[in-house]
């Protein structure tokens, strides 16, 4: 017990001086920082376009209309999220789902079935994995280069262009793996819509 | 041949990191000069005057033990009141309401354990004040306090016919200030140059490039066709009543980077999102990847360096260091190989491409595109063998066998590399254990470190290592026959069993990642998760500083021609195999029917 009393007061004090040093300076410091040098990317990478956010780059989006590049699949989440003024907000989640259960078997053939009838170009082609499959943010803004070209035909018909003109924007918004090693290889698919709708400069 | 290469790099990169960190934490342990001294010292100094304590006091194991109890007692319940009152407490731009007693009470024992189990999801249940004062601090100090217990072992191992340990406000004071806080400056702002948020506003919203269409009961309207002017919307050319349209997105903001960067590093792994580093704002791009997964093993694998230097036999650190990285190429190889390899239901009889031209191909759900399977799988690896827990990918979603190592992982007691100095001390036990062992088969006295091992660290550390399985087993067979708890699974069948044996896993070994389609957030699952965190954490780290205090008043027996070492290639095998074969041992039958089960199942 008399250990117990000269302890406390000690341990208490410490407490007090680590969540000082720790909780306030230490991430005072680092967003002070953060906002001097690099304050667009520390403020959400957001697209603005004459005064409207057009979105964030760094988050996915859901796409259906055959003349938008579709991302991946996405897991809606509409009843966290309300604005100020009370509307809803979008935002999704990961399925977490176990990929070999047999529901999940059926799930997939359902995308599978529609990616086939939306893409007729592309006939029996296997589909990219990625559009089939949910993300691990349920948010995740990019494809791969494969899915993106698989793609690319069926945007062109319905904007009545050349693929080529398609492809073009597409490696406009494709980045490589940093290094050339780590990570892989991306394309952005807001950033690609946003292309195409004329909103964001070629 | 590039994933190859990624692979390769993820692990050399981090081993060269480890060793210069090891020689900078030994020189830190004890109280050498080090090339930041100069501005780090006076700052020490200052604590010391402050709180009026004796730099050169020498706590016996019991003092030491009952400091870091009451130490971490405080924080228990600081981190519970304030989550239960953030709602009256400033910091809060969202207007988030307390936090309730179950879930603050689980919060806080995820967090002062260095578990950082989350039943919340950061962006929709915590304040920045509570995230920043509360979240962020037992961020640093549970990682500290693992690294202190270490330290005070270590000096058992050193001293000779002695009765202290050290001061164990010291070691905090020195490992917060000389090695957490520049750490993390420098890792924090690396990550928000690669795209991190580090701000103090509130969420935005954004447009939505597609307007979606959402009943009056929240169900989504897909294929519905949408007229913004009008703002109706027609389904199968019917018009559906009281259909919102919602034409804005959610942008979460907040203080990410800097607690980004020590839940990575102090092998905590609470994200500040709910989805952790799989969420893009939290982890952008492959760079900030490679940051943060490196954080997760960088100061557990230096401190074998430490070690090493600090009893003064750089083999033995080396020895211990490489039984743990066998364990990890072993278990990252065979998490890879099964998620790039996929499932038949996802491949569709060939539907579906799996292979890596223009992609990473694979088993993609529940995985980011940017980090495909190489740098999701070798996340995976590194965040169970260290009791670190944050996520880059679900591991929910992972094939059966795949999920099964992640899990096997934390079984084995987090030794493998494990948490900041709990790793450490708890792969130190089972190096006891193991001499005693081999002490036994040969007949020879056990000794470790020139110490003889008798029966009272015998004892100790027997608790120590079974105090994982007997946390994970007592409660995942409780709750098991728990009613309530099927209404939490997400999946059915084998895997919804394997979601509860993850989650009493993940607490078993102070890990902290789940598959989380389990919802935890149930009063039940919250305190009996919260109590076997406690349980695991504490446990051991008593019985640490118990055969601390014992070693260290022993004399040092001279090695002989009869020594058996402990720094060769036999000696690391020994380990490897008494640590296998305590968690296959423990855990088989429960792994058989769960993800072994699935396994079977699903390939027939």
């Amino acid at each position: 017990m008399k250990m117990v009393k000269s302890i406390l007061p000690k341990a208490l004090i410490i407490f007090l001086i680590f969540s000082v040093m720790c909780g306030i300076l230490y991430t005072g410091v680092v967003t002070g920082l953060a906002q001097l040098l690099f304050p667009a990317k520390a403020n959400g990478s957001i697209i603005v376009v004459d005064g409207k956010k057009y979105g964030c780059e760094l988050l996915g989006q859901q796409y259906t209309d055959d003349a938008h590049m579709w991302g991946r699949i996405m897991n809606i989440d509409v009843s966290t999220y309300k604005d100020e003024d009370g509307r809803t907000l979008l935002y999704a989640s990961p399925s977490n789902l176990s990929p070999a259960s047999e529901e999940y078997e059926e799930l997939v053939a359902e995308r599978v079935d529609k990616l086939r009838a939306a893409n007729p170009a592309m006939d029996e082609t296997a589909i990219p994995v990625d559009l089939v499959t949910c993300s691990g943010s349920g948010l995740d803004p990019h494809i791969s280069p494969a899915a993106a070209e698989y793609q690319a035909a069926r945007i062109a018909d319905a904007r009545e262009i050349t693929v080529n003109e398609v492809r073009a924007v597409i490696d406009q918004c494709t980045s490589g793996r940093f290094l050339g090693i780590f990570g892989e290889e991306t394309v952005n698919v807001l950033k690609v819509n946003l292309i195409l709708d004329g909103i964001l400069e070629k | 041949m590039m994933t190859l290469i990624q692979y390769v790099l993820y692990l050399v990169i981090l081993t060269a990191l480890a060793v210069p960190l090891g020689a900078y934490m030994k020189k830190v342990m004890f109280g050498e000069k080090t090339f930041l001294s100069k501005v780090l010292t006076p700052c020490e100094n200052l604590v010391y005057r402050v709180m009026r304590v004796d730099k050169e006091e020498q706590m016996n194991w019991k003092k030491y033990a009952v400091s870091v109890l009451i130490f971490s007692g405080i924080g228990l319940v600081f981190l519970f009141l304030l989550q239960i009152l953030q709602g009256v407490l400033p910091g809060n731009p969202q207007g988030l309401s307390g936090v309730k007693w179950d879930l603050s009470f689980n919060t806080a024992s995820s967090f002062v354990t260095n578990t950082n189990w989350q039943a919340y999801s950061g962006e929709s249940t915590l304040s920045y004040l509570t995230q920043s004062l509360g979240l962020t601090v037992q961020n640093f100090v549970s990682a500290a306090t693992g690294i202190a217990v270490l330290f005070a072992l270590i000096r058992g191992f050193i001293k000779v016919k002695a009765s202290g340990l050290g001061s164990f406000w010291v070691d905090m004071t020195r490992i917060v200030i000389h090695i957490l806080i520049p750490l993390n400056l420098v890792i924090s702002l690396l990550l928000v140059g690669g795209g991190v948020i580090q701000n103090l506003k509130g969420a935005q919203t954004v447009s939505l490039v597609e307007p979606v269409a959402v009943s009056a009961e929240g169900e989504i309207l897909e294929g519905a066709v949408i007229d913004e002017e009008a703002g109706t919307v027609t389904a199968d050319g019917i018009l559906v009543p009281d259909a919102e349209i919602v034409t804005e997105q959610f942008v979460p903001m907040g203080p990410a980077a800097s607690q980004v960067a020590i839940k990575q590093s102090g092998t905590n792994g609470g994200g500040y999102m709910g989805v952790n580093s799989a969420h893009p704002l939290e982890n952008p791009n492959a760079f900030t990847n490679l940051i943060e997964m490196i954080s997760i093993l960088l100061i557990p694998a230096a401190l074998c360096f430490t070690f090493g230097l600090a009893v003064k036999n750089k083999k033995q650190g080396i020895a211990i260091f490489a039984a743990m990285f066998l364990c990890l190429c072993v278990a990252l190889s065979c998490i890879a190989v099964n998620e790039q390899a996929g499932t038949a239901q996802l491949a569709q009889d060939g539907a579906v491409n799996l292979s890596m031209t223009g992609q990473a191909g694979g088993n993609m759900e529940g995985k980011e595109t940017r980090f495909g399977i190489a740098a999701s799988s070798t996340w995976a690896a590194f965040t169970t063998a260290a009791s670190n827990g944050s996520v880059n990918s679900m591991h929910d979603s992972y094939t059966p066998l795949g999920g099964m190592i992640t899990m096997l992982l934390m079984q084995l007691g987090e030794v493998i590399f494990g948490g900041a100095g709990c790793g450490l001390y708890g792969m130190l036990a089972f190096a006891i254990l193991t001499v005693f062992i081999a002490g036994l088969m040969v007949g020879r006295t056990p000794e470790f470190l020139g110490k003889k091992i008798e029966p009272f660290e015998m004892k100790w550390a027997v608790l120590v290592c079974l105090a994982t399985p007997i946390g994970i087993l007592v409660g995942s067979g409780i709750a098991a026959v728990v009613p309530s708890v099927m209404d939490s699974l997400n999946n059915g069948g084998a895997h919804g069993f394997s979601e509860m044996l993850y989650a009493y896993s993940s607490a078993g070994g102070n890990n902290g990642s789940a598959f989380a389609g389990f919802n935890a957030n149930t009063v039940f699952l919250n305190v009996s998760i919260g109590l076997v965190m406690l349980f695991v954490r504490f446990l051991p780290v008593v019985g640490t500083l118990a055969i601390a205090g014992s070693l260290a008043q022993k004399k040092k027996i001279a090695t002989t021609a009869g020594t058996l070492s402990t720094t060769n290639a036999m000696f690391v095998f020994l380990l490897v195999f008494v640590v296998l074969l305590i968690g296959a041992l423990s855990f088989f039958p429960a792994l058989a029917l769960g993800p072994l089960a699935e396994f079977f199942g699903s390939t027939m």
